[in-house]
């Protein structure tokens, strides 16, 4: 590896301006890396205030009655947090910030396969998220019917929906240009020698969901059209007094938004299965089984989207088929937990920042699934479905599963994305302090749910307080590590040490290029012949 | 742990419980299982006390091992939830039938013989079904205790059954999201001995007797708006709901859109009734076409009277 050093070190990336100043060098540049580092920014910016927002609702349910805001503002707060945090944070989440920053480095390319539409794709979703965000000023006040938007209320309610769904209508062309640039780099642009069961998983995840973006986001672009042609044009698709059916609403609006599920938790599972390797020094267990239960989770992910509609009333058969494909699904997730454990036994294991996030996630990613088990099967389902036990159950999986992958990968390539290290004792205070918090916000749901009380309440009855109490001081306990975390990587850009080639000791070919990468990544594309996660 | 009512409240809480105990099970074994043994192989094969990690590129039996027995497990799982849940939609046929109505944001249960509840009233230890009816968004009827939940969807009948088992009261609530006071949208289920029932449902009077024929028409006019449930949309006070306050407009000009257009109309008796009857005629600027629902046969010409006059008492 050490040949790798550059003694007349060209340019890294951030030096590399292309003549352009000021934030033109950002807005303008076509490189992979900087493209990742806008989506950086701007999911981070979303995130800090679906946070907030998410905040603002524990807070008004600390207790019962009205603490904080009145009914209305807290419809718009979830409407928002949840159309932020799904459409603006999660879906783009990995793939835009590490699928763009890692999968050409990691397959030893020197940029995507078309730089200008990667470009491109980050101006759309920005056009999608200022659209969405406009629908918070202009009209009738922001929007308040969920981010599942569900007919009849959806083009009822006198509130500024337009905006919110048009917006998630612009934002899935960046998803699907997203998609289809991934997969044409990963079929064309592999280094010699880089077969495909050569790829490391993290690409191959964002290969896989590169498929699902590109193949199901079509269908919500044309759910949220009839939405429109029924808020504008009263067509009457979804509504009952002109023969419409508000069930249909429901069937295209999950045959998107279930797999959309998997956009958000595939490169979430690549991305540990880059960590645990790298931090356990030993190659991963079972690297085909790992790529194909990646596949198989693509594959049947397209075929569940009704066990959210339980209680809907489809037919017993429908019920049946849909319940037993959620329990199938659920299988590729657990060999994939059982591969990560098997990679640690008989490593050599440092926990390190990133490793931390990585174990954690195994946890939190446990809870969520298993309690996903609850909600497949009928009986339990039926009892569950739209209380708080949902709440809990998908913030495990999208806020514990994507969440702490992002953060673990975060932390994992940050010292090769800055070429700079952050403070490990304060980041390691900072997952101790969100992780405490974080199970105490969303375990009291679990028994929320169980007790009965519905989500999108406002309010509740007392009999449901105690656990509210909990589950809102979590929030604020959660909110302080994650503001430490980020005022620690803030610091580390600016004032961090420089960080060294290959921080970790990891095999892949972003660990043999300088730190932060050269603008073409490699001087020279290299040559593949090894296996990924060789440690001999 | 699993305790918000009796085992015997309802027919299908044996069935529910039994599968949520068996996936409870099997998950809490699962996330100890694997939780410890992860930790145990972070401690044991600390840096420091392992430094030579040893090579292992995987093993297909026990691929197949942790492949098939926890297909084997979720098959269990999957077969425990299906009989739990497939009882619930065989209701029998000698089963008392009551409508449940939905709307923006209340419950109302109608009996065979015309009576109408607010809340649902039951005999224990027999069958009911409910016909569930939405009448203007997505409702969902939802009976903790009972473990019973069907979305109630405005154009479509559908129904729900159970059998009560204990006398008591319990909670109803909406669980679909339905708009701005979705989380007010519950009330209760009141399971009375079979006699007492009988008696409650002859007494087709109470529930028409709830207006204190004594008290002024503009306070029984008040009465009947609370018990109608349009103060969840108009307030009393000036201040803007989901619908304009009754304070303010009595006999001023309102612009209004009828068929598209707009016109001006005068707020008067006539105005009032027909903006109960037929609330989507004429549509006030700057609210939603869609939102009032017509209350033709729930609220009498009589009522529209007191109605009137309590609008006209607290506009004096
Ligand atoms: C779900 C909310 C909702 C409920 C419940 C509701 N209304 Fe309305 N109402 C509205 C809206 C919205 C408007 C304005 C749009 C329109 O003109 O139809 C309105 C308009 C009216 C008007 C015309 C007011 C004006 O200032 O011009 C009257 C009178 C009225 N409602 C009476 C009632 C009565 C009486 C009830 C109960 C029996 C009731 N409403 C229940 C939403 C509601
Ligand atoms: C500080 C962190 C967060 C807090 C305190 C928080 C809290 C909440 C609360 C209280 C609700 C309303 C639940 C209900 O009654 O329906 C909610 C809904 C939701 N949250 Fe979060 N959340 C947080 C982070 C996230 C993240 C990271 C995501 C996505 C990855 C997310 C996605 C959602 C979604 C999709 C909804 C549903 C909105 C709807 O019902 O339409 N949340 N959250
Ligand atoms: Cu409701
Ligand atoms: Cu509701």
């Amino acid at each position: 590896m050490s040949e790798n050093k550059q003694n007349s070190a060209p340019k890294s990336y951030l030096e590399e301006t292309g003549g352009r100043k000021g934030i033109f060098k950002w807005i303008l540049s076509t490189d992979h890396k900087r493209i990742g580092l806008l989506y950086l920014y701007s999911i981070m910016a979303w995130f800090f205030i679906g946070v907030t927002l998410g905040v603002l609702m524990k807070l008004e349910l600390i207790a019962p009655g009205k603490t904080i805001m009145g009914a209305q503002s807290y419809n718009a707060t979830f409407t928002v947090h949840g159309v932020i945090m799904i459409f603006l944070v999660v879906i783009p989440g990995l793939p835009a910030v590490f699928g763009n920053f890692m999968l050409p480095i990691q397959i030893g390319a020197k940029d995507v396969a078309f730089p200008k539409l990667n470009l491109l794709s980050w101006y759309i979703y920005i056009a999608g998220s200022i659209l969405v965000v406009s629908s918070l000023f202009a009209g009738g006040g922001p929007p308040d019917t969920g981010w599942t938007f569900y007919a009849p209320y959806s083009f009822k309610t006198g509130t500024n929906m337009l905006p919110a769904v048009l917006g998630a209508f612009v934002l899935g062309f960046s998803s699907i240009l997203t998609g289809l640039n991934f997969i044409v780099t990963t079929h064309r642009l592999r280094a010699p020698g880089m077969s495909w069961m050569k790829l490391p998983v993290f690409p191959w995840a964002i290969y896989g969901t590169a498929w699902i973006q590109l193949l199901a986001t079509p269908i919500v672009g044309i759910t949220l059209l009839m939405v429109l042609g029924e808020r504008i044009f009263n067509i009457g698709f979804f509504d009952p007094a002109k023969g419409g059916d508000p069930i249909l609403f429901q069937h295209l609006f999950w045959i998107y938004s279930h797999p959309a599920v998997y956009i958000m938790i595939l490169p979430a599972m690549g991305a540990i299965s880059e960590i645990i390797p790298t931090f356990s020094k030993k190659t991963i267990f079972g690297y085909r089984f790992i790529v194909f239960s990646t596949l198989a989770i693509a594959f049947v992910g397209y075929f569940v989207w009704g066990h959210h509609m339980f209680t809907s009333g489809m037919s017993g058969t429908a019920l049946f088929t849909f319940s037993i494909l959620t329990f199938i699904v659920a299988i590729p997730s657990a060999i994939k937990v059982f591969n990560w454990v098997a990679t640690m036994h008989q490593g050599s294991i440092s926990t390190d920042v990133p490793f931390l996030w990585a174990a954690s996630f195994i946890f939190v990613f446990l809870v969520g699934g298993l309690t996903g088990l609850v909600l497949g099967a009928l009986a339990t389902n039926v009892h569950l479905h739209d209380t708080a036990f949902v709440v809990g159950h998908f913030h495990f999986i999208v806020f514990g599963g994507t969440g702490f992958a992002f953060f673990g990968a975060l932390h994992y390539w940050f010292p090769k994305i800055y070429g700079k290290m952050y403070d490990r004792s304060w980041a390691k205070t900072g997952w101790a302090i969100f992780f405490v918090g974080y199970i105490a916000l969303y375990m009291p749901m679990f028994f929320l749910g169980v007790m009965g009380m519905p989500r999108r309440y406002f309010d509740y009855l007392p009999e449901y307080h105690g656990p509210n109490i909990i589950s809102s001081l979590g929030a604020l306990v959660m909110v302080t590590g994650f503001v430490i975390m980020v005022i620690n990587l803030f610091r580390a850009v600016k004032t961090g040490e420089k960080a060294p080639q290959n921080p970790w000791g990891g095999t892949n070919l972003e660990w043999q290029i300088s730190s932060p990468p050269t603008l073409e990544n490699f001087d020279e594309i290299p040559t593949i012949d090894k296996a990924t996660y060789k440690y001999d | 742990m699993y305790d918000i009512s009796p085992q015997d409240a309802s027919n299908f809480v044996a069935g529910v419980d039994l599968a949520f105990m068996i996936i409870l099970i099997v998950s809490v074994f699962f996330l100890v299982a694997i939780t410890a043994v992860m930790i145990y192989f972070i401690r044991r094969y600390k840096k420091e006390k392992h430094p030579k990690a040893i090579q292992n590129e995987g093993s297909v039996k026990l691929e197949l091992l942790w492949t098939f027995i926890p297909l084997a497990l979720v098959l269990v799982m999957f077969y425990f939830g299906w009989m739990g849940w497939k009882p619930m939609k065989n209701p029998p046929e000698e089963a008392m039938e009551v409508t449940a109505i939905a709307r923006m944001w209340n419950f109302r249960f109608e009996y065979e013989n015309g009576k109408l509840t607010d809340s649902l009233y039951v005999p224990v230890n027999q069958p009911v079904v409910l016909n569930l009816r939405a009448l203007d968004v997505l409702h969902s009827l939802y009976i903790p205790a009972f473990r019973v939940k069907e979305d109630m969807v405005p154009g479509n009948l559908k129904k729900m059954w159970f059998i009560p088992g204990q006398v008591g009261s319990y909670d109803i609530f909406c669980t679909e999201y339905c708009g701005l006071e979705h989380s007010y949208m519950y009330t209760g289920v009141r399971v009375m001995p079979e006699e007492e029932f009988e008696q409650w449902l002859k007494d087709t009077t109470a529930v028409a007797a709830t207006t204190d024929a004594s008290a002024t028409p503009a306070d029984q006019g008040f009465d009947v708006l609370t018990r109608n449930g349009c103060n969840a949309c108009h307030s009393s006070d000036g201040s803007r709901l989901v619908g304009p306050s009754y304070l303010g407009h009595w006999g001023t000009m309102r612009e209004v859109t009828v068929d598209g257009e707009k016109t001006e109309v005068m707020v008067d008796e006539e105005y009032i009734r027909t903006s109960i009857y037929d609330p989507n005629a004429a549509i006030v600027d700057g609210f939603n076409k869609g939102l009032m629902l017509s209350y033709e046969g729930l609220v009498t010409e009589e009522e529209i009277e007191l109605i009137i006059a309590y609008i006209k008492s607290i506009n004096e």
